[in-house]
């Protein structure tokens, strides 16, 4: 059984049909990377499976609640799918630790004590046991984004998903934020990741899908497709990026 | 007839001040409330419910402070309900600040990034949540310095409380005026005492404003 299965899903801004019937299965412990040219519907599918925005047909399923369901808890699903984003998005006003704690608090109702030992063990999943106290002013773009991968964890998500999280980094900062994925991608998290790091992608991943105007062009094992692309978009794709 | 030193007058008109700060803290901390309550209408996304503070808003900004005085003086008064001077000006005032103080605190708000709003929403918060723990605790930090500053408005506005007779700074002024027909000196005097309440607040806005740019 998926863990995120997606069907058919369409989804237009206005008059710009930006996905055209996406369909995609996610199994638990699947790292899938998702990599395309800039505007072929990558995060806005991303956006679309923990209802960030909203689709006009097809169906989305995560962790057997229905995205956009009638009857679907909205809240619930939130629970179950976690996000990182480009831009970090932590919250300036709180130190990491509180960054961290806000959401098992305030959502799920965890007293303080236990929401202060999930922070100290998500922390140190990160690799930030010593900047707990610090603001996100005080920290690297690298250590902010590993912030607000322990944020999201936190949660205790089934699937997260990852849009870009390392392309608003200094290039020395981005291997510490990638081995934490990586890691993640050990113990058996399962990822979605819009990412432009072919060679992450094709060590890490299990799953490559390849986006091309709104659809998936082509899929399959990352290893095996970047060493033979069938279609010739993705040849030139990967041809492209060298 | 009574003679009136300058004393006199300035000590009957500090007496009336009195009521013009209260009146200002009361509409302020009242407008203050209200206006909460509607930022997170207004700011709820909610079709209805924005529609509704919408229109609101555009009533206490879009018509003078005077005439809904008068609206709650003498209308309130046609449903055969009375309502003293004092009354109507607090509900009057009240309503004017609530309007404005909202608009002010929405667009602070608005001024925070799109990405936190994204970020807490992922994390499964609901509105009230993340106004509540992510928003406006960065939203409030830009809105001390406008909000400073509109009190000022505030303060002044009560002084139109005088025309349906409530007695404070500028009703004073007037009874004293005609009790001593010193016109020039009785309102120069009632001038000084609203720049001595106003002044500080204004400066304290421009301080706080200053600080602001410089933590940024
Ligand atoms: N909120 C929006 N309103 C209107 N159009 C949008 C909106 N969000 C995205 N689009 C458009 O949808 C298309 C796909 O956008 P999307 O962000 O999903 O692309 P992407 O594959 O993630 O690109 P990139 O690599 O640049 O991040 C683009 O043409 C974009 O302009
Ligand atoms: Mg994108």
């Amino acid at each position: 059984m998926s863990l995120v299965s997606i069907r058919e899903v369409r989804k237009s801004f206005g008059p710009l049909e930006v996905l055209k019937g996406v369909s995609l299965e996610v199994a638990k412990g699947d790292v899938v990377a998702i990599i395309g040219r800039s505007g072929s519907g990558k995060s806005t599918l991303l956006r679309c499976i923990n209802g960030l925005e909203t689709f006009q047909s097809g169906a989305i399923l995560a962790d057997g609640l229905e995205v956009g369901g009638m009857h679907t808890d909205v809240r619930e699903l939130r629970r179950h799918v976690g996000m990182v984003f480009q831009q970090f998005n932590l919250f300036p006003h709180l130190t990491a630790a509180g960054n961290v704690m806000l959401a098992p608090t305030v959502v799920n109702k965890t007293s303080k004590k236990e929401a202060a030992e999930i922070a100290a063990e998500m922390l140190a999943k990160v690799g930030l046991s010593d900047k707990r106290d610090a603001y996100p002013s005080q920290l690297s773009g690298g250590q902010q984004q590993r912030v607000a991968i322990a944020r999201s964890l936190a949660m205790r998500p089934k699937v997260l998903l990852c849009d870009e999280i390392t392309s608003a980094l200094d290039p020395e900062l981005v291997n510490e934020v990638l081995r934490v994925v990586e890691q993640l991608a050990k113990e058996g998290m399962t990822l979605i990741l819009v990412t432009h790091e072919m060679r992450f992608a094709r060590d890490v991943g299990t799953n490559l899908v390849f986006m091309h105007h709104g659809k998936v062009h082509e899929t399959g094992v990352p290893k095996e497709v970047f060493a033979a692309p069938k279609t010739p978009e993705l040849q030139q794709f990967v041809g492209g990026i060298g | 007839m009574v003679q009136f030193t300058v004393w006199d007058i300035f000590s009957n008109l500090l007496i009336a001040t009195e009521w013009t700060i209260i009146l200002s803290i009361i509409a302020f901390v009242c407008g203050g409330i209200v206006g909460l309550v509607l930022l997170f209408a207004r700011t709820s996304g909610v079709r209805p419910l924005v529609f509704v503070t919408k229109i609101y808003i555009e009533f206490f900004q879009g018509t003078p402070l005077l005439m809904q005085l008068f609206l709650f003086f003498f209308g309130i008064a046609l449903f055969g309900i009375e309502v003293s001077p004092w009354m109507a000006a607090t509900m009057a005032l009240t309503f004017w600040t609530s309007a404005f103080l909202t608009e002010i605190w929405r667009g602070c708000v608005e001024s925070i990034p799109k990405g936190q709003w994204e970020a807490s929403t992922s994390l499964a918060m609901t509105y009230f949540e993340q106004m509540r723990y992510v928003i406006l605790p960065q939203a409030s930090r830009i809105a001390v310095a406008p909000t400073v500053g509109f009190s000022v408005q505030v303060v002044k506005g009560t002084a139109l409380a005088s025309i349906i007779g409530f007695v404070e700074l500028t009703k004073a002024g007037t009874m004293l005026n005609n009790a001593t027909f010193r016109p020039f000196l009785v309102y120069s005097l009632v001038a000084l005492i609203y720049f001595c309440l106003c002044f500080p607040l204004s400066f304290m806005a421009k301080k706080l404003e200053g600080r602001l740019n410089v933590a940024r």
